[in-house]
């Protein structure tokens, strides 16, 4: 049996551990976010692609971010459905609408960096489509989970639907090399390392680990959310039956 | 020195940036409101159980 972290098991350790860790990530996502802006506006101008390129440091870390909080619904969901643990269900359910606003943003910040370097909002690109794919897996999670009424139904659907999902994240990885894509090919995560002058690799990174930092604080708020709304149901639930 | 006239990608670069603030603040905003309000509610059935 694989062993779960001690937290994700014990609602207690866990509302211990979250009181202090959410606001600690959000400071640390603060001050990261103004750190990587401020070298993304000293940043010169891409010599091919002028002032655009700034789109590309809120860009290219909120599609990590679609892609890294997927992973995080899939990791949790199979804890969830092996392991039986509840805290492991409200991580999946907290994570869902995080990942998919995250996933939005690199679409629409994606069509406004395309519009003036390809000439078009949107292209039926392996990247893109891969990425839309995603948007909609997130959005049949959180749809099937509101439809059904029993809680442990829904977990058992939405757990399973995560992981037939996760299937799609090598796809959304790999397209632009398993395909001939508009969309550029990796140039931070690949074999041989980043390809970017450090003038634009310093900011993205940075922005990167703030998005991250911002993701770990909202993701541990709102799985203490779902913890409490839990509690009160429950509670409520003992109330009616007197 | 900060480069904060993108010229003609202005219109744009800040529509990226303004829809990432508007995202943010949304996401931060509904996970707060949401721990608040079920942190009251459970709360208010622990003290009538006490009670």
């Amino acid at each position: 049996m694989i062993p779960a972290p001690a937290f994700l098991s014990n609602p207690e350790r866990f509302m211990a551990f979250s009181r202090w860790a959410a606001p600690m990530f959000g400071v640390v996502a603060v001050v990261l976010a103004l750190a990587g802006l401020w070298l993304g506006f000293i940043a010169p101008e891409d010599y091919q692609q002028g002032d655009t390129v700034r789109i590309m440091f809120i860009h290219v870390p909120a599609a990590w971010m679609g892609m890294f909080v997927y992973a995080c619904l899939g990791g949790a969901s199979f804890l969830a459905l092996v392991f039986r643990h509840a805290l492991a269900d409200a991580a999946a359910q907290a994570a869902a609408p995080l990942g998919a606003a995250f996933t939005v943003l690199a679409l629409a910040t994606g069509a406004l960096w395309g519009r003036p370097m390809w000439g078009a909002w949107w292209v039926w690109d392996a990247r893109l489509t891969s990425v839309l794919v995603l948007l909609l897996f997130y959005l049949a999670y959180m749809a099937l989970r509101a439809s059904l009424d029993d809680e442990t139904k829904a977990a058992r659907a939405g757990a399973i639907l995560a992981l037939v999902g996760v299937v799609n994240l090598p796809i959304v990885h790999w397209s632009v090399n398993w395909w001939n894509t508009l969309h550029q090919g990796a140039s931070v995560f690949r074999k041989g390392g980043p390809t970017m002058t450090v003038d634009y690799l310093y900011p993205l990174l940075l922005l990167g680990l703030a998005y991250m930092a911002a993701f770990g604080s909202l993701w541990l708020v709102r799985i203490r959310a779902e913890v409490w709304r839990r509690r009160a149901e429950a509670a409520a639930l003992r109330a009616a039956r007197g | 020195m900060l480069d904060l006239d993108p010229g003609p990608y202005a219109v744009y670069i800040w529509p990226a940036y303004g829809l990432t603030v508007l995202v943010f603040i949304l996401m931060i905003a509904g996970s707060l409101n949401r721990a608040r309000r079920w942190r009251r509610k459970a709360e208010a059935f622990s003290k009538d159980r006490e009670a």
